[in-house]
């Protein structure tokens, strides 16, 4: 059980969200395990199948998560220290991928963009529109926690004559990296949760896979009961992997009264 | 208008001309002329408000002065030549007087994701090219002077405020400044504790020719340890002198005003 591994980490102040997330993972896992017993016909005869539209939801998470994050950070950068034109391009792709919904970017970058020519794949213009919309908010959520950081800290930097670039790189993204990791955990599962979209442009994600199967078989109740455990097994490990990850983080800024 | 009692031949090694600091319509520094002698300690005292630590940060080039000049060692700090003139300095030219200078903040401003040793490695390595070996022997042994040779790989979450306050002075020290600025650096301290702090700032004065400004609300402090102390009222300096001058026979109402008001407070 991986939950055991954070939980037992727990020996700081810090430690007990892993603990709470170890007793949720423990109530979740619970819940399954009933859910197995009570109906094994339904995972014998769906799970293979909607594990192969899982594994493509993965997919398309990872492909975008990783889009986000470099979305995000070019964004950002930008915003904060291109010159203006460069910073006005940040702004509206911020905006323009703020303001409208992650469906209606799918659709441009699958069904419009093609039109002028450029034709993406499938999954290509899944990663793509959900790295897009997850970046733009990401690129908020990085400029909230560099701004965050105290401009005495800039200061203290200026007074040993460190510049700009370094003291952003040594002295202030140390700081806001540790700000900034459970808001990204927040947007990691957003995204996880809007992969769905992309079962409307073809792709056979667990979305669609359940569709399909309740479509031919009519028991619903067991492929979205069984739908769901994954998608929540899947958001569970992003928490994880992110609490831990704020852990080792947080230990090293050694923050608050923490001591030893 | 301006006789500063350690005047001399020699350059002074920080002069302000003339400066004024204006924040809007508040005008923060009014035309101020202060030379400070090299290894000359002077410390600041004077009212809130008064303009105090703006006289440090404009000297540490944290803020821009709106008029006049400051000179480091002769050379000019807010601006810099070019041809005939001066015009206002560039951010390459801020940055390399600010070597010159080192400061000392109210609330320390530690870095809080390094270690004391790395605190006092990060400048000498990344600005003046020191190896890391030699970054971290010059870090260990500042930090050894300061008291706390066992304190290298804490972080400053882990240390007293006294404690912090120390790394602060060793990181300052690092860059081997000629001039150290001193910001009420033990107001933010408990009392037990300004004690091991003002005990490192006199060791310093004793055994370096560093030039040190310092403002600081310990009257005690100022005149035990200072040559000169300049009493700030309303971004000018309304009176100066020897600390025994000064406490002891202040020429100025307002000076006397305030030497009352902190008395009382004690
Ligand atoms: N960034 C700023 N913007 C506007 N006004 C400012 C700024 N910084 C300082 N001031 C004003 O400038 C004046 C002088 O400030 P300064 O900090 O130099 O005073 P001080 O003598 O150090 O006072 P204290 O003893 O309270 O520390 C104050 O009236 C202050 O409100
Ligand atoms: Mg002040």
């Amino acid at each position: 059980m991986p939950a055991n591994r954070t939980g037992s980490a727990g020996t700081s102040p810090t430690g007990s969200s892993p603990a709470a997330g170890a007793l949720a993972a423990a109530a979740i896992l619970g819940f399954a395990g009933g859910l197995v017993v009570s109906s094994f016909a339904g995972f014998r005869d769906f799970l293979p199948e909607l594990l192969r539209g899982a594994a493509v939801t993965v997919q398309v998470a990872a492909g975008g998560s990783l889009v986000a994050v470099a979305m995000a950070l070019l964004a950002t950068a930008a915003r904060l220290y291109a010159p203006l034109p460069l910073r006005w391009l940040a702004v509206a792709y911020v905006e323009l991928f703020r303001g409208t919904s992650a469906l209606v970017q799918l659709f441009w970058l699958f069904f419009v963009l093609p039109m002028f020519g450029i034709s993406l794949s499938p999954m290509t213009a899944g990663i793509a529109a959900l790295g897009l919309n997850i970046g733009a908010y990401g690129s908020e959520v990085m400029r909230g926690a560099i701004e965050a950081v105290p401009r005495s800290q800039w200061e203290a930097a200026s007074a040993l004559s460190l510049g700009r670039f370094r003291t952003l790189r040594r002295v202030i993204l140390p700081q806001a990296f540790v700000t900034m990791i459970p808001p990204w955990g927040n947007l990691f599962i957003e995204l996880l949760k809007a992969t769905s979209l992309v079962s409307l442009i073809t792709l056979s994600d667990l979305a669609f896979k359940a569709q399909q199967l309740n479509q031919t078989t009519l028991r619903t109740v067991e492929i979205f009961g069984i739908v769901l455990l994954i998608y929540l097994a899947l958001s569970l490990l992003v928490t994880l992997a992110m609490r831990a990850l704020e852990h080792r983080a947080g230990r090293r800024l050694l923050r608050g009264k923490e001591t030893g | 208008m301006n006789e500063s009692p350690a005047s001399s031949s020699e350059t002074p090694m920080v002069r302000f001309e003339r400066v004024s600091k204006r924040y809007g319509a508040l005008t923060v520094l009014d035309q101020l002329d202060l030379d400070v002698a090299s290894g000359e300690k002077v410390a600041i005292i004077g009212p809130s408000g008064s303009g105090k630590t703006t006289v440090l940060r404009v000297l540490m080039a944290l803020e821009r002065i709106d008029d006049g000049v400051i000179h480091i060692d002769g050379e000019p700090l807010t601006h810099m030549p070019q041809g005939d003139s001066l015009v206002p300095a560039d951010a390459r030219h801020l940055r390399k007087m600010r070597g010159h200078i080192g400061m000392v903040f109210q609330h320390f401003n530690l870095f809080p994701h390094m270690s004391a040793v790395q605190n006092c490695m990060e400048a000498p390595i990344s600005v003046l090219g020191l190896g890391k070996e030699e970054a971290h022997a010059r870090a260990a042994e500042l930090l050894t002077m300061v008291g706390l040779a066992d304190k290298l790989d804490h972080h400053p979450a882990q240390l007293s405020g006294g404690q912090q306050q120390r790394v602060a002075i060793a990181r300052a020290l690092a860059m081997r400044p000629r001039v150290m600025l001193f910001d009420e650096v033990t107001s933010a301290l408990d009392p037990e504790l300004c004690g091991e702090v003002l005990n490192v700032i006199r060791e310093l004065g004793s055994a370096h020719q560093l030039t040190m400004l310092m403002v600081t609300h310990q009257m005690g402090f100022a005149r035990e340890f200072a040559d000169r102390v300049c009493f700030f009222d309303a971004g000018r300096i309304a009176e100066q002198g020897s600390p025994e001058e000064l406490f002891g026979n202040p020429q100025h109402e307002r000076t006397r005003q305030f030497l009352r008001a902190v008395m009382e407070a004690i």
